[in-house]
C-alpha cells in the first residue's frame, strides 16, 4: 500500500531533480536580464547529443563524456550570446522570443538533420543499471545517482553564491542591475559568464536525462515548457524557488501519470496557470 | 486665456488621407482573384492560404495593434475548428451558422480568458497564453469521445454553401467561400483600427503606463480586442473544418500558434496586410518546397526568424515601407 | 503672469486636491510618511526638494500610480483613495512625466486626439474612422496649436525635438480637461532660456486649473509659484509663500547640505 506511493515520490523527486538541472540557469539569466531564452533546451539537447555521440562512436565511457557535453553547451552559449543575444537586450519581450524560437527551430532541424528523428539508444554502464529494494520501496540505481548528482550541483551553486566574489557579483546584479552598475560590477561580464555556466549545467542536465527520458530532436521543444513552468513557477533568479518548484513538478507529473493517466499533462498545466495567475513572480519571486 | 486655434481643414484632410483606399489595396484584392483563372490546380493551396491569413488577421489585432503577445493563439483557431466540426459531425452541417456559432464560442472563450490576459504583460503574459494553448490541446487530445483525440475528428459532413454550392474537391466553393469571409473580416478591421478604439489599441502598443494617466480604460479595451480576436480566429479555424470537413488534433498545437507569429512578423506585424503576405510568402514556400522533410524547412524557418529580429524588425512590408521613404528622401 | 495672492481664497472653498496622513513605504524605505497637503482651487503651488525627497512618489500616491500604505486623497470633497488611475484622470486629476511619457509611433495630432477621444467618451468607438469625430479632431488641434505645436502636429512624436515633447507631455494632459494638474519637472532637461518660455505656457493655462509642479530651478520656482512645498525624506518639511521659504533656515540647511536626509 505505502510502497508504491513512496516509489512515485521518489521517482518524481528524481525526475524533479533532473527537471531542476535543466532549469536553474535559465532561471538565473532570467531573473538577472529579464532575457526570454526559449533556447535553453536546445543546450541541453546539445549536451546530450554530445553524450550520445562520444558514447556511441567514440566508446567513450558515461562519466567522462559529462564535462564535455557541459563545455560544448556552454562554449556554443558563449558564442550565440556575443553574436545574437546581446544585442536583444533592451529589446521587446516579442523580439527576444521570436529570436530563440528561431533558434530552437534551427537545433531542432538540425538534430534531426545529423541523427535522424529516431530516439538515440545509450547503453548506461552497468553499476548504474539495475534497482534494490529498501523496506518494500524500488529504488532505481540511476535515479538514485541522479537524485545525489543533483543534491551535489545545488550545494556547489548556493555555496558559490553565498560565499565567492563572484556569487556576490550575481547576487548583486539578480537584485537590482542598476545599483550594481553603480557599485562598479560589470554586469554584461558577470551575465556572460552566468548565461554560460547556466547553459552548462543545461547541456549536463540533458546528459543526464536520456537514460530517463530519452532523447530525439523535439527535446528542445517539450522540455522547454517544464523548464518554463519551474522558471515561472519558482520565481526569477531565484535558486531555492526553482528547487522547489522543480521537485513538486517532477513528484505531480510523476504522480499525475501514474494515477490518472488519462488526463495526460493537464493537470501540470492547469496548476501551473492557477500559480501564475495567484503569483505571477512566482512562488518565491521578488516583488 | 486661452489661444483659440483657427479653423483648420489641415488636421482633417491629414485624417482623412490615412484611411483612403490605396491603389494597391484594390490591386491587391482584385489579383486574389487570380487563382480562379490562372491556377486553378492550386485551388485548394489558395484556400488554405486565405484561411491562414485570417488567421494571422486576428493575431495582428492583438499583437500588431495593442501590443499584446500570444504564444498560444491557436487555442481560438482549435475551438473554432472544434465548433464548426462537431456541429456538422452532430448534424447540423449548414456552413454559414456553423461559422457564426464557431465565432461566437471563440469569442466567449476568449472574453473569459481576456479577463486573465489583461492584468499580465511580459513573461508572465507569454507563459500564460502558452499555457492556456497547451492546456487546450491537452484537454482536446484527452477528451478523445468527444474530439475522436490524436485520430482527428471523423465524419465531419458539411451540406451546400446556401444550398446551393458544393464544397467540391477542387476548392472551388472552399477557394470563393474563404475568400469572401476573409475580405468581410478584412474590411471589418480596416474600420476598426481607423476608428478612436484603434487609435486607443495603438496608444495600448506605443505606452501601456501613459493610456491610464489620460484616463484610457486600457483593461476594457484590452477585453474587447482580445475576444474580438479571438471570434476571428475561430472564424478561421471553422473555415478550415468546414472546408476540409475533418479537424486534426493539430488546430490547437503550439506549432500553429508558432507559425501564425512567425507569418505575422515575416510580413509584418501592425499593418492589417502583413499578416496576409506573411501568409502567402510562407504557405507558397511550403509548398513549393513540400518535397524537403518538414524538419528541414523548420530550419530555415527559423534562420528567417532569426534573419527578421536582426535585420527587419517591421517585416517584408515595413521593409517595403522604408525603401520607399528612402527613396523619397532620395529624389526629394 | 502667475496669479500671486490666489492663496486667499482656500478659506472660502475645499481644497481642490488634499491628502490627510499619506504613508508609503517600499521595504524599509520610507518615501513618504505623514504626507498632509492641500492645493486650494486656481492655485499655483511648487514641489520642491532634494533628489529622492519624494516629490514623484507623492505624485504618483495621489494620481493611484502607487497605493499608499495609509492615509487618504481628496478631490475637492470626493474621496478617490481607491480609484483606478483612469478614473481619477476622469475626475480631472491629471499629470504629466518627469521622462517622456509619450506615444513614439503616433504623431502628435493622433495622440492628443486618442486623450480628447477617451475623454469624449468615443474610446470604444470602433465603426465610425476618426474623421467622423470633427469635433475631437479640431479641439486636438486647438490645443497643440496653443502650445506652439500646430505646425509640427503631423511628425511622429519621437521625429519632434525635445522641448517639442515636453509641450506634448502637457498637451496630452490638457486634452483630458483637467482640473488639478500635476506637472512633474515639465522643464526636466530643456535649456534655460526654454524652460521659461514652457512655464509661460503653463501659467497661461486657464484660472480655474489647479497647478502643482515639481521644479528644480528656483528662479523658476519663484517667480511661478505662489506658495511653496519643500519635502525631504518623504514628509513635508516646511510650507510657505516664496518670500518665507527664502528666508526659512531649514530650508537653507537642506540646500546648502549640512543635515542632508536625501
Amino acid at each position: 500500500m505505502i510502497g508504491p506511493l513512496v516509489g512515485v515520490l521518489f521517482d518524481g523527486f528524481a525526475y524533479g531533480m533532473l527537471l531542476f538541472l535543466l532549469s536553474v540557469g535559465l532561471s538565473v539569466t532570467l531573473g538577472m536580464m529579464n532575457f526570454v531564452n526559449l533556447a535553453h533546451c536546445s543546450f541541453a539537447m546539445l549536451g546530450g547529443y554530445v553524450t550520445v555521440s562520444l558514447m556511441n562512436d567514440l566508446g567513450w565511457p558515461f562519466f567522462a563524456t559529462l564535462p564535455l557535453a557541459f563545455l560544448a553547451a556552454a562554449a556554443v552559449s558563449v558564442v550565440l550570446e556575443r553574436v545574437l543575444y546581446r544585442r536583444l537586450y533592451r529589446a521587446s519581450d516579442l523580439d527576444q522570443c521570436l529570436l530563440t524560437i528561431g533558434i530552437v527551430f534551427v537545433s531542432v532541424a538540425s538534430a534531426a538533420y545529423i541523427y535522424g528523428t529516431v530516439q538515440q539508444p545509450v547503453q548506461m554502464p552497468d553499476y548504474l543499471q539495475g534497482s534494490f529494494v529498501v523496506m518494500g520501496v524500488n529504488i532505481a540505481v540511476y535515479r538514485l545517482f541522479l537524485v545525489g548528482a543533483a543534491l551535489a550541483i545545488t550545494l556547489i551553486l548556493v555555496a558559490g553564491l553565498e560565499y565567492t566574489r563572484f556569487g556576490a557579483q550575481v547576487r548583486a546584479a539578480v537584485d537590482n542591475q542598476r545599483m550594481a552598475r553603480g557599485l562598479g560590477i560589470n554586469v554584461g561580464g558577470v551575465f556572460a559568464v552566468t548565461f554560460a555556466l547556466g547553459s552548462g549545467l543545461a547541456g549536463l542536465g540533458g546528459s543526464l536525462a536520456i537514460a530517463i527520458v530519452g532523447l530525439d530532436p523535439s527535446f528542445a521543444f517539450t522540455y522547454l515548457i517544464y523548464v518554463l513552468i519551474v522558471v515561472s513557477t519558482g520565481g526569477l533568479g531565484s535558486i531555492g524557488g526553482s528547487f522547489v518548484a522543480a521537485a513538486l513538478l517532477g513528484i505531480s507529473d510523476v504522480a499525475g501519470k501514474y494515477y490518472v493517466p488519462q488526463l495526460g499533462s493537464f493537470l501540470i498545466y492547469l496548476v501551473m496557470l492557477g500559480m501564475l495567475m495567484w503569483r505571477p513572480a512566482g512562488l518565491f519571486g521578488k516583488r | 486665456m486661452t489661444v483659440l486655434a483657427p479653423a483648420s481643414a489641415e488636421p482633417h484632410r491629414y485624417l482623412q488621407a490615412q484611411i483612403r483606399w490605396h491603389g494597391l489595396e484594390i490591386a491587391f484584392w482584385i489579383a486574389a482573384l487570380l487563382p480562379f483563372l490562372l491556377f486553378k490546380t492550386y485551388l485548394v493551396l489558395a484556400s488554405q492560404i486565405a484561411i491562414t491569413a485570417l488567421f494571422a488577421l486576428s493575431l495582428d489585432l492583438i499583437l500588431g495593434y495593442a501590443g499584446i503577445v500570444s504564444l498560444g493563439h491557436a487555442a481560438f483557431f482549435g475551438l473554432g475548428s472544434y465548433t464548426a466540426g462537431l456541429l456538422a459531425k452532430l448534424g447540423w452541417g449548414e456552413p454559414l451558422t456553423g461559422l457564426v456559432i464557431a465565432a461566437a464560442v471563440a469569442g466567449l472563450v476568449g472574453y473569459a480568458a481576456s479577463l486573465v490576459i489583461a492584468r499580465f504583460r511580459h513573461l508572465a503574459l507569454i507563459m500564460i497564453t502558452l499555457g492556456m494553448g497547451l492546456l487546450l490541446h491537452e484537454a482536446a487530445n484527452s477528451a478523445s469521445w468527444l474530439t475522436g483525440g490524436a485520430d482527428g475528428l471523423q465524419g465531419v459532413r458539411m451540406w451546400p454553401l446556401l444550398g446551393y454550392f458544393r464544397f467540391d474537391l477542387y476548392g472551388v466553393t472552399a477557394y470563393t467561400y474563404s475568400l469572401i469571409v476573409l475580405f468581410l473580416v478584412f474590411l471589418a478591421s480596416r474600420r476598426l483600427i481607423h476608428s478612436p478604439f484603434g487609435l486607443s489599441l495603438r496608444g495600448i502598443r506605443e505606452n501601456p503606463v501613459r493610456m491610464p494617466a489620460i484616463g484610457a480604460p486600457s483593461s476594457a479595451h484590452i477585453r474587447k480586442i482580445y475576444t474580438i480576436s479571438a471570434a476571428v480566429a475561430g472564424t478561421a479555424g471553422a473555415l478550415l473544418a468546414q472546408t476540409t470537413q475533418t479537424v486534426s488534433l493539430e488546430v490547437l498545437s503550439f506549432q500553429r500558434s508558432a507559425d501564425v507569429l512567425v507569418m505575422l512578423i515575416l510580413g509584418g506585424a501592425g499593418r492589417l496586410y502583413g499578416g496576409i503576405l506573411g501568409a502567402i510568402i510562407y504557405l507558397v514556400a511550403r509548398d513549393q518546397l513540400s518535397g524537403f522533410n518538414p524538419q528541414y524547412w523548420y530550419f530555415w524557418i527559423g534562420i528567417m526568424l532569426i534573419a527578421v529580429v536582426m535585420f527587419l524588425p517591421n517585416g517584408v512590408l515595413g521593409g517595403l515601407a522604408w525603401l520607399r521613404a528612402a527613396w523619397r528622401g532620395k529624389t526629394a | 503672469m502667475a496669479p500671486r495672492g490666489m492663496a486667499g481664497q482656500d478659506s472660502v472653498s475645499a481644497p481642490a486636491l488634499s491628502t490627510r496622513g499619506l504613508d508609503k513605504s517600499f521595504g524599509s524605505l520610507v518615501v513618504a510618511s505623514g504626507i498632509e497637503f492641500a492645493l486650494p482651487q486656481g492655485a499655483r503651488y511648487a514641489l520642491v526638494g532634494p533628489n529622492g525627497a519624494g516629490k514623484t512618489t507623492l505624485i504618483n500616491l495621489m494620481t493611484g500610480m502607487l497605493r499608499p500604505d495609509a492615509g487618504r486623497i481628496f478631490l475637492g470633497e470626493q474621496e478617490i483613495t481607491s480609484l483606478r488611475p483612469e478614473e481619477r484622470v476622469k475626475r480631472g486629476l491629471v499629470r504629466t512625466f518627469q521622462i517622456n511619457t509619450l506615444f513614439p509611433h503616433l504623431s502628435a495630432l493622433e495622440a492628443v486626439t486618442l486623450a480628447v477621444c477617451e475623454r469624449r467618451g468615443h474610446g470604444g468607438a470602433w465603426w465610425k474612422g476618426l474623421p467622423a469625430y470633427r469635433e475631437a479632431v479640431d479641439e486636438a488641434y486647438g490645443i497643440l496649436f496653443s502650445l506652439m505645436l500646430g505646425d509640427y502636429c503631423y511628425r511622429l512624436t519621437r521625429e519632434l525635438a525635445y522641448g517639442q515633447q515636453r509641450l506634448l507631455e502637457i498637451a496630452l494632459a490638457l486634452a483630458t480637461k483637467p482640473t488639478v494638474l500635476l506637472l512633474d519637472e515639465p522643464a526636466a532637461g530643456v535649456p534655460n532660456e526654454e524652460s521659461a518660455e514652457l512655464f509661460d505656457a503653463i501659467s497661461g493655462l486657464a484660472q480655474h486649473i489647479s497647478v502643482l509642479f515639481i521644479e528644480h530651478d528656483m528662479d523658476i520656482v519663484f517667480r511661478f509659484a505662489s506658495r511653496i512645498i519643500v519635502m525631504v525624506g518623504g514628509s513635508v518639511l516646511v510650507e510657505g509663500t516664496p518670500s518665507e521659504i527664502a528666508a526659512d533656515p531649514r530650508v537653507r540647511e537642506v540646500y546648502l547640505g549640512k543635515k542632508h536626509h536625501g
